[in-house]
């Protein structure tokens, strides 16, 4: 996993709540295998681009400022819905490495996490002068910064966020996450002949064919 | 209840509050299968294939004989049949009479029990916790973790409990307790939290009806939800295939009987509702929290105070073409949708049945039974016969129409009426519109063509 360290990019505003993961890759590409060239394009695929698959110049990412922006400064419940994680692989295929919200769906937080991306989690007020600041001076950027855990906007203002510490060293080192859980094989064993003792019943028998 | 439940499965403590929490079931389906190919690239095994359950409900056609539709997706339910040979993992796969949606058949099997961790690829997984387990959906890395683990980092969740309390009017059910839920807290309501629902309301339900509140909690943001096992949860896991039998359902049943929150137990927030101001529901909107009682109208974004729920409002009605005032009893539906992880078992099709009974279709209408097994049950009870004879469309077991993978999806434009769970723009197919509802007011809508308050007809 690519780690992140810091991000000075150009940002994006999405300013619609809620935006599902059925949103930012419709199901119909979940099929695709992620190392596909164009899995990019899938992205926000259909508000993104028109039946004919010309772009439709109203939504933002078309606009030429926040073209290629590498940050996303979303609205409440950013990500909510399906467990898809080809939402956030769209997200990094298109160079994507944060997404900044009042709140993220749950899942999808998780799966950031998983892929290199840093999701940052500031109060709404914050989140909104972001965006407006975004939409005054498109094309402005963004500086997030993990070890810190700072957000510097546009106009100077630096934020500070809250991580937590074990997904904080993970996306630092760029760690592989079942490499370090592999190594508490000792204390999986242990748990699993203590359970085996405990809740006995909890082990199916096998299914009969 | 949940800090039972996670207690007793902590395997080690991790910084900032991590914990390696060990799961007890893990159910997959094809849209999982990516997986499978991660791990094997890396060499790693799966370490406990007899806790892995498999079966193919995204991407098989519904229609006779359970084909899919084209090479990609042929593709991907026979890896899923190869990978589970490989790993010896059982696998409820095409032809086999117990194949269904995921969330329809672990309870059917008897694999979904109180007490235990349940995960899946899938974020209606908190379906399960209808049962008193903790379980939840994750996606495509944390499934190939528990491939090689068995276990998930994961930080404890808020509690939240939502207490639901009276009798419901006739004509109201589950889907409308979870519809009014989460209009009441919010599509981003439960983010952070797990859920345990609870009260009289809940306690009456059947296991079925409680599926179905469960199964909405990822709606308003939960990863997970849950209700206490009682004695109704007992009575429907006995003798259940996977279940435990003999000595172990007496260990079990006495571990079960412990899990329960104690009186005046904590919680981080809490919500109530009564059962008496819950009216049967729709969805107007493209959010399951933009759900109304169905006699009131199509709401008006310009009496909304707050610029970006304005906006938000405004887009969901051009998407919906809707205009705001219309009642929504008058919003006339091209197509009727039963079926899916939240409304396709047998309660859901008897409740649809009662309406459908004597009366025609005027619209194209699919029955999408959730699991093979209740194909049978629902055919067993002539239900089929009152589906068909009313002129619906009697298919195979599959996600189907909710999530359109397998290639059944509504056209542009088309407005359906569906027991499934999102209403999201081109959740049906793109451009497609959907309306939420229970399984009887789909099949009142089925038989008016419209959107219908199921009080109305004489059941």
């Amino acid at each position: 996993m690519e780690p992140f360290t810091r991000v000075s990019a150009v940002a994006v505003p999405i300013d619609l709540p809620n935006v599902d993961t059925d949103r930012v890759i419709p199901a119909r590409f979940l099929r695709k295998d992620r190392s596909v060239p164009e899995y990019a394009s899938f992205l926000f695929h259909d508000v993104r681009f028109d039946a004919a698959g010309a772009e439709r110049p109203e939504f933002v990412l078309n606009q030429a400022p926040y073209r290629g922006a590498r940050i996303v400064v979303a609205a409440e419940n950013f990500g909510c819905g399906s467990s898809r994680e080809a939402a956030v692989w769209a997200l990094a295929a298109y160079g994507v490495r944060s997404v900044i919200a009042p709140s993220l769906g749950d899942i999808f937080h998780q799966n950031c996490f998983k892929n290199g991306l840093l999701p940052v989690i500031l109060p709404g007020d914050v989140v909104a002068a972001l965006r407006r600041q975004l939409h005054d001076r498109p094309g402005a950027t963004l500086t997030v910064e993990l070890d810190g855990q700072t957000v510097t906007a546009p106009d100077g203002a630096r934020h500070r966020f809250e991580v937590d510490a074990f997904r904080k060293e993970m996306l630092l080192s760029g760690r592989d996450e079942i490499g370090l859980t592999l190594g508490f094989e000792a204390q999986i064993r242990e748990f699993e002949a203590r359970h085996a003792r405990e809740m006995a019943w909890a082990v199916p028998p096998r299914a009969g064919t | 209840m949940f800090e039972k439940i996670w207690a007793r499965h902590v395997v080690a403590e991790g910084p900032g509050g991590h914990v390696l929490l060990y799961i007890d079931r893990h159910l997959l389906h094809e849209g999982t299968t990516a997986a499978f190919g991660r791990l094997a690239r890396s060499g790693r095994p799966v370490r406990r294939s007899d806790l892995c359950f498999a079966t193919a409900d995204h991407y098989v056609l519904t229609s006779a004989g359970s084909p899919t539709a084209d090479a990609e997706t042929r593709g991907m339910v026979e890896a899923l049949g190869r990978h589970t040979a490989d790993q010896r993992i059982v696998y409820f796969g095409v032809g086999d009479p117990r194949r269904g949606i995921v969330h329809v058949i672990g309870p059917e099997q008897g694999l979904t029990l109180p007490g235990v961790t349940l995960v899946c690829g899938d974020s209606h997984t908190a379906t399960h916790g209808a049962f008193g387990a903790l379980a939840f959906g994750i996606g495509s890395s944390e499934v190939e973790h528990v491939l090689a683990t068995q276990t998930l980092w994961q930080k404890k969740p808020r509690t939240m409990r939502i207490s639901v309390e009276g009798g419901l009017e006739p004509g109201v059910n589950a889907k409308d307790v979870i519809l009014a839920i989460i209009a009441k807290i919010g599509a981003g309501g439960g983010v952070g939290h797990a859920i345990e629902y609870a009260g009289s309301t809940i306690r009456a339900m059947s296991m079925d009806e409680r599926m179905t509140v469960c199964n909405m909690s990822i709606e308003a943001g939960a990863r997970t939800g849950m209700v206490a096992p009682d004695e109704t949860t007992f009575a429907y896991l006995a003798a259940r295939p996977l279940a435990p039998r003999g000595d172990a359902w007496g260990l079990a049943l006495a571990h079960w009987k412990t899990l329960p929150s104690e009186p005046g137990a904590p919680f981080d927030r809490e919500v109530a509702l009564a059962a008496t101001d819950i009216a049967p529901t729709v969805t107007w909107g493209t959010s399951p929290q933009d759900a109304l009682p169905i006699t009131a109208r199509v709401p008006d974004p310009a009496a909304v105070g707050d610029l970006g729920r304005r906006e938000s409002m405004a887009r969901a009605l051009a998407y919906m073409g809707l205009s705001p005032g219309t009642p929504l009893s008058e919003i006339v539906v091209n197509r009727v949708f039963i079926g899916s992880c939240t409304n396709s078992r047998l309660d859901d099709l008897r409740a649809a049945a009662r309406v459908a009974k004597g009366r025609r279709v005027v619209v194209p209408a699919w029955i999408v039974p959730g699991s093979g097994l209740i194909k049978r049950a629902a055919e067993a009870e002539g239900l089929d016969r009152v589906f068909v004879d009313a002129g619906f469309e009697w298919r195979e077991a599959g996600c189907s129409m909710c999530v359109g993978m397998n290639g059944e999806t509504a056209g542009p434009g088309e407005r359906v009426a569906s027991t499934s769970n999102r209403n999201f723009e081109g959740r049906q197919g793109k451009g497609a519109r959907t309306h939420l509802m229970s399984p009887a007011m789909a099949a009142a809508a089925a038989v008016t063509g419209r959107l219908t308050d199921v009080r109305t007809l004489t059941v």
